[in-house]
């Protein structure tokens, strides 16, 4: 794909956030848009939004849930950038006017002290390179229709990125053991689903090892004082105005959403 | 409700099809009124004819404990059914899936009581200072309906679909532990294939007993000490078939394994 198409692709996402407007899939009109063009897409999504002063600040796994994958209909998982702006403060409402069809997942995010850089990057690895744990809601807002996407328009709609929530707590990773870190999502204070950390590809830190090795392939690595959230361990659920959702994670407390 | 001989004729036929291995259509489908307090009524006649026959209750189990459960049979509560002495398996020992019909596999967070539990009005305090120990474990469900296509009632009936339960070994005592949340993950033939948290059950296992205890007031039962409480599963269940081999993990509790053959 050309660099003029990738910039293409670019401006019409660009314009479906600034328009709150969904869109149809870029996979309809650009039929070769294959994986790789679609990180192009979102790597130039990235230094457009560099240069307005909004740094990435993290990285983001998706689809690395069976769960995940069966409820959009996708086998592989995929990577977006966490940036400056879009960590959500606290206690703070989300206003969904602002947003498409928000939705939130419960995530396990590791605090990175060290780069990790692959290939080569192994689960072992990351758990030394990580300087704590805590829990987070990634609030998801797809620029398509519906949540219908193929892999290609996901990626470079950087993963449905809309914002990022953390828990309260940061704990050393050597205390946790992540597998079996339990997990309540609550709507509305509905105890609605569970999980546990196993749910993302057998144990989080695996995840984070596979992006690390990933990001080798294209020249980048994941950067010490990154955020990295792991991927979403339940389906996503709606987020809409006057409710909100809870995820109470063993250990690692309370993180909560509530939408105006 | 109904009278005597439709529980009669209708515990019956449950008997019948776990004597013979062969499924009925629910009861529900040519029963209009069939209330839930009839279906536990059936339930009844089926266990006093095991008791009468030198059954031993050796505890309970709460079913439909899960929202996912309850929106899939459209209810609002639990259910409950009766573990007696020869529905225990030994964990690793080869389970007989010939003695089952359809055999599904859950895993869940056994509470065993030190001391017995008498509602109306047990409250989670209650059931906190009664409980001895937690264990890791398997409860096998099975359906004497064909295909599984239960309605609330036809489960109750039914004896809330039990089959079995494999007790893991390990004991551990609910002080300074969250009851709530304790991660599981449940492995088929050595793959995860659900990932769950023991608050699936009613958001806390603690209050499934506390329902449990209050629930089975109401049929002059009481929870009685060094009995079982199966609360639910904390995942989805899984088929099982002759061969596969299951495998229960917890945070804190530790491992079950139930093979079948």
């Amino acid at each position: 794909m050309s660099e003029d198409l990738v910039g293409a692709c670019a401006d019409i996402l660009d314009a479906a956030v600034a328009r709150r407007a969904a869109i149809p899939r870029l996979s309809e009109a650009y039929p070769e848009l294959t994986v790789e063009d679609a990180y192009r897409v979102q790597d130039e999504r990235t230094r457009r939004r560099a240069d307005r002063g909004d740094p990435v600040i993290g990285v983001k796994l998706g689809l690395t849930s069976r769960a995940k994958q069966s409820q959009m209909q996708l086998d592989q998982p995929v990577y977006g950038r966490i940036f400056a702006s879009t960590v959500h403060p606290a206690e703070t409402p989300v206003r969904t006017g602002t947003l498409i069809h928000p939705r939130v997942e419960p995530e396990i995010v590791f605090v990175m002290g060290e780069r990790l850089e692959g290939p080569g990057v192994t689960a072992a690895d990351v758990m030394a390179a990580t300087e704590g744990i805590c829990c987070g809601l990634e609030i998801l807002d797809s620029r398509f229709a519906d949540f219908s996407f193929a892999a290609p328009d996901v990626i470079a709609d950087n993963t449905s990125e809309a914002g990022v929530v953390l828990g309260p707590r940061v704990l050393d990773p050597s205390s946790l053991d992540l597998r079996l870190l339990g997990l309540i999502l609550e709507q509305d204070g509905d105890p609605s689903m569970t999980a546990a950390g196993a749910a993302c590809l057998g144990h989080p830190a695996e995840a984070v090892a596979l992006l690390a090795n990933w990001l080798a392939g294209r020249s980048e690595a994941v950067e010490a004082g990154w955020l990295v959230f792991s991927g979403g361990l339940t389906p996503s659920v709606p987020l809409e105005p006057g409710h909100s959702v809870a995820a109470t994670f063993a250990h690692l407390g309370s993180v909560s959403v509530r939408a105006v | 409700m109904a009278d005597a001989g439709r529980w009669q004729g209708a515990a019956d036929a449950l008997w019948d099809a776990q004597r013979d291995g062969k499924p009925i259509e629910p009861l529900s489908d040519d029963w209009p009124d069939f209330g839930v307090d009839d279906a536990y009524q059936v339930q009844l006649v089926n266990i006093e004819r095991r008791l009468a026959a030198g059954g031993v209750v050796r505890g309970h189990k709460v079913g439909l404990s899960s929202r996912a459960m309850q929106q899939m049979l459209g209810v609002h509560e639990p259910d409950y059914g009766h573990l007696l002495d020869d529905m225990f398996f030994y964990e690793h020992d080869p389970i007989d899936t010939g003695r089952f019909i359809q055999p599904r596999a859950e895993i869940e967070v056994a509470v065993v009581l030190r001391t017995g539990l008498a509602g109306p009005g047990v409250t989670v305090a209650d059931v906190l200072r009664a409980v001895d120990f937690l264990l890791p474990s398997i409860e096998i469900v099975d359906s004497r309906v064909v295909d599984w296509r239960i309605r609330i009632q036809d489960t109750i009936a039914d004896n809330a679909s039990s089959a079995g339960v494999v007790l893991g070994g390990r004991p551990t005592s609910l002080s300074g532990l969250d009851p709530a949340l304790i991660g599981a993950l449940l492995r088929k033939n050595g793959e995860i294939v659900e990932t769950g948290c023991s608050g699936a059950v009613l958001g806390n296992p603690i209050t499934a007993v506390a329902w449990l205890a209050n629930k089975v007031a109401a049929f002059g039962v009481t929870l009685e000490a060094g009995q079982i409480v199966m609360p639910g599963a904390c995942t989805r269940m899984v088929e099982v078939a002759p061969g596969d081999v299951i495998r229960a993990e917890f945070d804190v509790l530790g491992d079950v394994t139930a093979r079948f053959c």
